[in-house]
């Protein structure tokens, strides 16, 4: 009953997905179908495109309304299907404490064999993608935790990496001493930043923080006496291990274990905090402001919390790239930087940090593995975000709250 | 005996348009006041004043909790006024709502706790200690409002009449002195009503005050031991029930002049 | 004093186009309270499309005028079909969704449509065809006035003014504003609020293709990254305006205009960018209603 199939498309449905195909082919007749060469006067037609346009726009408006058709029909006989709550019940039922700490432990195994199993190249890959699971928890602090729209994340990365990178350039200081004052400078940053603009309403702070990140690029171009304008920063020392002398492939995979911990470290961090007082404030805050405050709680004080701890993040993860690359310029931290670790978090689910994790590596191995993707990565982010926060906002694995009636 | 909450010369404009009009009123420990009046007559306003949400333009808001020292509510942010022993409910049920119901009971905790980043990170006893009386309290009260087998339901799941109570509850977890519940009864059927006053009865007899505004009369006239009357932002008239029934002012307000004069 | 004038000069057609891009920002704010994301993007793809039928255009030899009247014509509607599309898309299934949704929404669309340009046209910068004629009455002030400036100029004053009586005297003018300031109460007296905000967006659109036209044959070359920054900057314009007000938009942009154009003259033109990012942080903080807007208290 409830796995009737889809219903047989009707004349209207046909006619109204031709009608949309016909809209398509007109919208993108002159981008994808002219093609100017500025250089010699010429035009050349790609009138396949145009077909291509049709084909798959009529396709998919006559899907989407026989779906909604479907949906629509089926809401009519409602069938008794598991709910939101089955399913968590029966989590829990499968993932017991005992359970839960062996498949931590496999899953930690797994990370720890990797550099046994893969090359170098593809380790340095995945180490890039940890960075981004680091970044991506980081943000899911503030936007997926306390709902605040942050567009400048790219900025406090820069912060981390600029802080070890000048720290190195005009001090001479090492990757272990500027890990933590990377974090605090981000951290302050943050509450630079934070106190002033936090009292915005959130699709303001969205812009003020893009506009922020913005400067903090444009002041590192343009400020060439201090940060070496666009040119950067070269020969940045990796991370050192009790001084010893290694190899550049022991020194790929002392980096990735190094990021590996540095993740579980994160990922530790995040979920004590989800469940604990402030991150209750924090989800609060996200829900209701007005009652949010009328529950005592200090609005101010937590957003400026969740914003500079994520800012302190997002800076450590700085320091690791600079130490990483050994290498960095203003160039990695457009606001396109930004636009995919948000991606990353809504994607994943905002809240939830085993989404969040599944999301960074999918976003970042699969453009490394699937080449024809890679052309296509960013056009098919954009389309994500709006296909996700229409189809599923809650994003890939939704955010599950505890409960805590167990602990009793 | 002093009154727990003096309110004195309330005014609040909105941009030329004056929303109260110098309110006073009281409320003394242990109390059932009710505030009534017809739409608009600025009832929310004064909660919204007396909770931080609106800075009124002019007057005094005096709290006297019993063995604490006294504090003027003027100018104070909301979450120190939610400190200072004021709690209340809305009109329009504002629940968190993707949050367990626990949850947002535990979060009604938040002033009266006080783990920090430090601890919320890695947990030392002091916290866990706090996190256990946390739970222990919040379940209680969830029992008291009968919502203790729904704790780990998602707040938005919830019937109607069950939010209600549990946003009374999240109330009741700050520790108040004086309760401020906003239109409890309103859309309920007669059945949770009932329920209803019997909790609010059951608040009292625990030792709070109880302020609140209620367009079910009969309800009203059952529980309030005062009742002040509102019109057009004005405090019409005020007593006992069967003084406020019996005033002129107040069937003139409620029923047009037409019923005045006849 | 020349150099004076100059600045100016180019200050005033900064903003004039900037105004272009913010009256489309400032209408779909008031309209549905949302900060589309996206509307950079509608001026960069008027650019290409002008672009590319004066392209084709000028193969078959058309005169200039001609030309110029044809691309910006192909222009608005291309470009009022992309707003009215991506409204219908990317927007419109999530008017009761909360307020982040159709944001990031917003900001998935802007980067959709920068790739698709790319993708469809070319990750380079192009050089965009001359297409207002040297006007010979210009020639002794050519140092502070050029012939494309003045058309910027006179073009946007024209634009707006037909806008300006549009909103004011037509019946959908009336209809827009009934639904700027209560889009319930718009619905009940019968008004089709899905159609006024589909024009909206349209109009927008069409308005920031003008302006993505005008400010291509200005400068004289056009990437697919274009929008971004204007669209910024013209949002920056509209909320120094006040938001959601027309007039704000337009006095914001000149503003904003006049302040870079002047700031990149006297003090250092590295920073341009830079000063119009602070003015944006400055006004959010200081004065969040704009010069002409007004406060609006959140309701309990």
């Amino acid at each position: 009953m409830n796995m009737k199939k889809l219903p047989m498309p009707t004349g209207k449905d046909i006619g109204h997905a031709l009608l949309i195909g016909l809209w398509f082919m007109f919208l993108t007749f002159p981008l994808l179908v002219i093609k100017v060469n500025p250089g010699e006067q010429t035009v050349s037609w790609r009138w396949a495109n145009m077909l291509w346009v049709g084909g798959a726009s009529a396709a998919m408006a006559l899907a989407g309304r026989l779906i909604v058709a479907h949906r629509a029909a089926r809401a009519e006989h409602p069938s008794p299907k598991p709910g939101w709550f089955a399913v968590q019940s029966t989590l829990s039922q499968h993932f017991t404490p005992d359970r839960l700490w062996l498949l931590g432990g496999i899953i930690i195994l797994i990370f720890l064999a990797l550099p046994l199993m893969f090359s170098t190249y593809q380790v340095n890959i995945m180490t890039t993608a940890l960075m981004y699971v680091i970044l991506g928890l980081g943000l899911n602090i503030v936007v997926g935790f306390a709902g605040l729209l942050n567009l400048g994340h790219v900025a406090f990365y820069a912060v981390g990496a600029y802080t070890y990178g000048l720290l190195h350039l005009h001090f001479n200081l090492g990757f272990w001493i500027a890990l933590p004052i990377g974090g605090l400078m981000g951290g302050l940053f943050g509450i630079l930043l934070g106190f002033p603009v936090l009292r915005l309403r959130g699709d303001y702070l969205a812009i003020v923080t893009l506009g922020f990140g913005e400067i903090i690029r444009l002041v590192l171009v343009n400020w060439g006496d201090l940060t070496q304008g666009p040119s950067g920063i070269a020969d940045i020392p990796r991370p050192g291990l009790f001084g010893l002398d290694l190899s550049l492939n022991q020194y790929l995979i002392y980096q990735y274990y190094l990021t590996v911990i540095m993740m579980f470290f994160t990922i530790f961090v995040v979920n004590r905090l989800r469940y604990s007082r402030l991150g209750r404030a924090w989800f609060a805050l996200r829900e209701d402001e007005i009652a949010c405050q009328a529950m005592g709680i200090n609005k101010t004080a937590i957003k400026l919390t969740a914003f500079s701890l994520g800012a302190a993040w997002a800076a450590m993860a700085g320091v690791l790239f600079a130490a990483k690359t050994t290498f960095i310029n203003p160039d990695s931290f457009t606001f396109m930087e930004s636009a995919f670790i948000l991606c990353i978090v809504v994607l994943g689910g905002m809240g939830s940090i085993t989404g969040v994790v599944l999301a960074a590596l999918i976003l970042m191995l699969l453009p490394e593995y699937l080449r024809a993707v890679a052309e296509y990565r960013m056009l098919v982010f954009g389309a994500v975000l709006v296909v996700l926060m229409i189809v599923r906002p809650s994003g890939l694995i939704p955010a599950i709250r505890r409960t805590y009636s167990a602990m009793r | 005996m002093d009154p727990l909450l003096t309110v004195s010369g309330l005014t609040m404009d909105f941009g030329g348009i004056r929303a109260l009009d110098r309110v006073d009123f009281c409320v003394f420990p242990g109390e059932i006041v009710a505030l009534i009046g017809p739409n608009g007559a600025g009832k929310t306003t004064v909660f919204n004043c007396l909770t931080g949400m609106h800075r009124s333009t002019s007057g005094q808001m005096v709290l006297t909790p019993t063995g604490r020292p006294q504090r003027r509510l003027h100018g104070l942010p909301p979450h120190r006024i939610t400190a200072a022993g004021l709690a209340r409910t809305f009109q329009n049920i504002r629940l968190f709502p993707r949050m367990s119901v626990l949850e947002n009971v535990m979060v009604g905790r938040h002033c009266r706790t006080n783990t920090k980043l430090f601890g919320a990170i890695f947990r030392p006893a002091a916290t866990v200690r706090e996190e256990k009386e946390t739970i222990a309290m919040c379940l209680a009260l969830l029992g008291r409002v009968g919502l203790a087998d729904q704790a780990d339901e998602v707040a938005q799941n919830l019937p109607y009449g069950a939010q209600r109570r549990l946003e009374i509850a999240r109330a009741l977890a700050t520790d108040p002195q004086l309760l401020l519940l906003d239109e409890p009864a309103a859309g309920m059927n007669p059945q949770e009503t009932v329920e209803l006053e019997a909790l609010i009865v059951a608040i009292r007899n625990h030792g709070l005050s109880i302020l609140l505004i209620e367009h079910d009369m009969k309800l009203v006239m059952r529980l309030a031991e005062h009742i002040f009357v509102m019109d057009h932002g004005r405090l019409i008239a005020k007593g006992t029930s069967d003084q406020v029934r019996r005033h002129p002012a107040v069937i003139q307000a409620y029923l047009g002049e037409e019923a005045a004069d006849a | 004093m020349e150099y004076f004038f100059a600045l100016l000069f180019s200050g005033l057609t900064k903003g004039a186009i900037y105004a272009l891009i913010a009256l489309g920002y400032t209408m779909v704010y008031g309209i549905i309270g949302l900060i589309n994301f996206a509307h950079g993007e509608m001026y960069m793809i008027g650019a290409f499309t002008a672009l590319i039928v004066s392209s084709v255009l000028s193969i078959y030899g058309l005169p200039l005028p001609a030309i110029l009247l044809l691309a910006g014509l192909a222009a608005a509607i291309w470009t009022g079909a992309y707003g009215y599309t991506v409204e219908r898309l990317a927007y419109r299934p999530l008017r009761d969704a909360s307020r982040l949704a159709p944001l990031i929404s917003a900001i998935g669309m802007s980067i959709f449509l920068q790739n698709y340009v790319l993708l469809a046209q070319t990750p380079d910068f192009v050089s965009f065809p001359r297409l207002v004629p040297e006007f010979a009455f210009l020639e002794p002030y050519s140092a502070i006035i050029t012939s494309s400036g003045l058309m910027i100029l006179v073009v946007s004053t024209l634009v707006m003014a037909t806008l300006t009586l549009v909103i004011k005297f037509t019946r959908t003018g009336k209809a827009m504003r009934a639904t700027a300031q209560d889009r319930k109460m718009a619905l009940l007296v019968g008004i089709n609020v899905d159609r006024i905000i589909s024009l909206t967006f349209v109009t927008g659109s069409a308005l920031a293709a003008i302006g993505g036209l005008l400010i291509a044959s200005h400068n004289g070359q056009i990437n697919f990254a274009i929008g971004f920054i204007a669209g910024i900057k013209a949002f920056t314009a509209a909320v120094l305006g006040g938001i959601g007000s027309i007039p704000g938009a337009v006095l914001g942009s000149y503003v904003l205009g006049l302040t870079e154009a002047f700031a990149t003259g006297y003090v250092s033109s590295d920073y341009e960018d830079v000063f119009a990012f602070s003015l944006l942080v400055l006004i959010l903080i200081f004065r969040p209603a704009g010069l002409l807007g007004k406060a609006a208290a959140e309701k309990v």
